[in-house]
């Protein structure tokens, strides 16, 4: 008979289907970080002066900064010593200048994630940029993109081709000194895609980036940009996975979203990073800071499904300067065995009449531990504001931990805030209903905890709300046959 | 078609069913009555496998099978059916979804093919009909905010989409007006059929009056201390259950 305790049975006996280590020549730099490891990226990417400077200052800022403590979340002290700051696949030295010209050996990796760029380019209609470990190796689709005047390509590449922009916007919504993690990344980021697109122009096609990290020992710190002018439209995707290795790898990124007036961005991510095995050894630390501004009658929204990192320490925010913009965020995260996760939202808003929408869906299995941490600001120039957050956690099992943390700051009187949360099980009761009815305990989870992410799901592109439906149920899948 | 023998099971360490006999022929409706307490949900309960309902002792064979070593979602597949006395809600899971899923595996054991989703609408939406609920409850979470009635002929409607050999109806009757048990009574009977058995736990002779039962028993203290035809129940109405009870004691 199926109790909650088979459950939680069936569902620590999961793998990870992404966990496969690709056996690729790369060049990968010695472990530590001095201000030469700076200077050597930077090199590396054959980077202008006012680059490498702004690098070493974040660097130096960094030196000075201590790890934030207040995440609900436990892991030892990391060495930042010990960890390599650079690696590329070796057959990519010269740089492929189209997509033939990339190692076969790394395509192939890329079909066993499931991602063949070439059919992607055939048939789904999606421009794919793809960062493999540290450098961006294929942008596909770019012709087609550059017609619309849109430019999608990797960020190392960008800042020679459009150092103006870069310039312009690197660090305006994350500043350097803005935390811990990002000062790092300001300091040694690899790679990551730059996504520019013109006054008034929809972009043809969804955007979208898969991030894996190969090579052991090395951290990814990857870095987006996006910025759509006024009245443009933009939707993007990025996916991540890594192999399973029993060392801790860190990942620690940051996005930038610029909205300008009139603008739309849809930011989707579907990020299945190596959690870890049964016992909590090994996994990705993802440590990622992702924010937007949105400026007058902008919209932005952030859709998460979190599925993979042994800890995740995330909070993609929308900073609702202008006038009638709009900020969205919804998340589905799933922890499972060992897994922490302490993920949400900011809405800061600054504008008249900005509306937030925050719909987060903690799902904790195993003896995870899931924390939501939300923070709704009204700022005094917000007249006529409102949010609504709904924030629901299932727990599956009775080892596993849900923790909600809302924080809620309103300085303007007519600015009005909702809050709702629940908690919830999936009863014994509920699953002798769907056995009763001739449907097994496996697929009655799988249904059950679809069913509480629908609200989510539906904010992700079609094909990708497929994609993280079988997700979840992979990241739950039991042994039993 | 079922035959019970001996059936002993406990609940929490209590023991509830004592040595239950009973036989069911194919085609038959059996009324099961008795005061509260006596064991009548129980019985649907330990011959549908819900976990915490241990079984001590005795058998129970659908068709020849011995259906206790069976998960419960076997049973079902065996077609076993046990409309819940309270049917709860799984939100967020549609009602479609959950019949397609539910309707699937069934057929799969059966040797059926799968429905298409064209038939398969189709067929929900008619069964909808005949019990008398909207299609839309077809898009809405199983049983999510449904009134009592309406839960009670999602069961009904869940009946009809299965076709099980063997219907269990626990309670059907508890928490229904005399318009919503006349549907769910039409439902049941419109179901009735040669190769089809049905056990219904009533408190009330009233349902009775509706499904017109083959036989009747009353359950007292874990054992079926009387059987008798459909008359039993009227007899049960008027006297009430004390005297059957201090009868068996004496004996």
């Amino acid at each position: 008979m199926a109790t909650n305790a088979e459950i939680e049975q069936q569902i620590a006996g999961n793998e990870y289907k992404a966990g496969f280590i690709s056996d690729i020549e790369s060049e990968t730099l010695a472990a530590g970080l001095t201000e030469d490891t700076v200077r050597f990226i930077s090199a590396k990417k054959g980077e202008p002066e006012w680059m490498t400077e702004w690098r070493l200052k974040a660097f130096r800022q960094w030196l000075e900064m201590e790890t934030p403590e207040w995440a609900h979340v436990n892991f030892p002290k990391i060495d930042y010593q010990e960890i390599s700051y650079y690696s590329a696949p070796k057959s990519m030295e010269d740089g492929p200048q189209s997509l033939d010209e990339v190692d076969p050996e790394l395509l192939a990796v890329y079909d066993k994630l499931g991602i063949p760029l070439h059919e992607q380019m055939a048939l789904a209609g999606i421009a794919v940029d793809a960062v493999f470990d540290s450098v961006s190796v294929a942008t596909t689709f770019r012709d087609k993109l550059e017609e619309a005047g849109v430019i999608f390509m990797p960020i190392s590449e960008a800042v020679h081709k459009h150092p103006e922009l870069i310039k312009k916007y690197i660090g305006s919504v994350v500043p350097v000194r803005d935390n811990y993690f990002a000062a790092l990344n300001c300091a040694v980021f690899s790679d990551g895609s730059f996504v520019y697109i013109p006054k008034g122009v929809r972009c043809p096609m969804e955007l979208s980036t898969y991030f894996r990290i190969n090579e052991a020992k090395t951290g990814q710190f990857e870095r987006t940009l996006i910025i759509a002018d006024e009245g443009s439209h933009v939707s993007y995707l990025e996916g991540c996975t890594a192999p399973m290795r029993d060392e801790n790898q860190l990942h620690a990124a940051v996005v930038e979203l610029v909205a300008l007036d009139d603008a739309e961005i849809k930011y989707s991510t579907v990020q299945n990073w190596y959690p870890g095995d049964k016992e909590g050894k090994g996994g990705i630390y993802n440590f990622v800071t992702k924010r937007a501004i949105a400026h007058t009658n902008a919209k932005v929204s952030w859709t998460q499904v979190e599925t993979g990192s042994a800890v995740t320490w995330k909070y993609p925010s929308c900073i609702l300067k202008g006038d009638n913009s709009i900020g969205e965020f919804y998340s589905v995260a799933l922890t499972n065995n060992f897994q922490q996760a302490d993920t949400g939202t900011k809405m800061i808003h600054l504008g008249k009449n900005t509306k937030s929408t925050i719909i987060s869906k903690g799902i904790s299995a195993g003896k995870s531990s899931n924390a939501y941490r939300g923070l709704v600001r009204m700022n005094p120039g917000a007249e006529g504001a409102r949010n609504y957050t709904q924030c629901d956690s299932l727990l599956l099992g009775d080892k596993c931990a849900a923790h909600t943390f809302p924080y809620i700051e309103s300085k303007h009187p007519t600015a009005v805030i909702e809050h709702e949360a629940t908690t919830s099980t999936v009863s014994d009761d509920q699953l002798f209903l769907c056995q009763q009815r001739g449907i097994d305990t496996e697929k009655a989870v799988s249904m059950i905890v679809n069913g509480f992410c629908k609200e989510v799901f539906k904010e992700l592109p079609m094909e990708f709300a497929v994609e993280a439906g079988k997700l979840l149920e992979i990241s739950l899948e039991g042994s039993v046959g | 078609m079922i035959e019970i023998k001996n059936l002993q099971a406990k609940v929490e360490d209590k023991d509830i069913l004592k040595g239950l006999n009973l036989n069911i022929g194919p085609g038959e409706v059996h009324a099961i009555m008795g005061p509260n307490g006596a064991g009548k949900s129980t019985l649907g309960n330990v011959l549908a496998g819900r976990p915490n309902y241990e079984v001590t002792g005795g058998s129970a064979t659908l068709n020849g099978k011995n259906i206790l070593d069976l998960d419960p979602e076997e049973r079902a597949r065996e077609g076993l059916f046990l409309a819940f006395q309270y049917p709860v809600e799984i939100p967020g899971v549609s009602n479609l979804e959950f019949l397609k899923a539910s309707v699937d595996s069934v057929r799969e054991q059966q040797g059926k093919k799968a429905l298409d989703s064209v038939q398969f609408l189709k067929l929900a939406r008619e069964k909808c009909k005949a019990v008398n609920l909207d299609a839309s409850f077809l898009k809405r979470g199983v049983n999510e905010g449904f009134s009592g009635g309406e839960k009670k002929r999602n069961e009904l409607m869940q009946m009809m989409m299965l076709e099980p050999t063997l219907c269990i109806l626990d309670e059907t009757d508890s928490g229904l007006d005399i318009d919503a048990l006349q549907v769910v009574a039409e439902g049941v009977n419109a179901m009735r059929d040669e190769n089809r058995s049905f056990i219904v736990v009533t408190h009330y002779q009233r349902l009775l009056d509706y499904i017109v039962p083959d036989f009747v028993h009353v359950l007292a203290n874990g054992k079926i201390v009387k059987s008798g035809g459909k008359e039993l129940a009227l007899e049960l109405e008027e006297k009430g259950y004390g005297w059957l009870e201090n009868e068996n004691g004496a004996a």
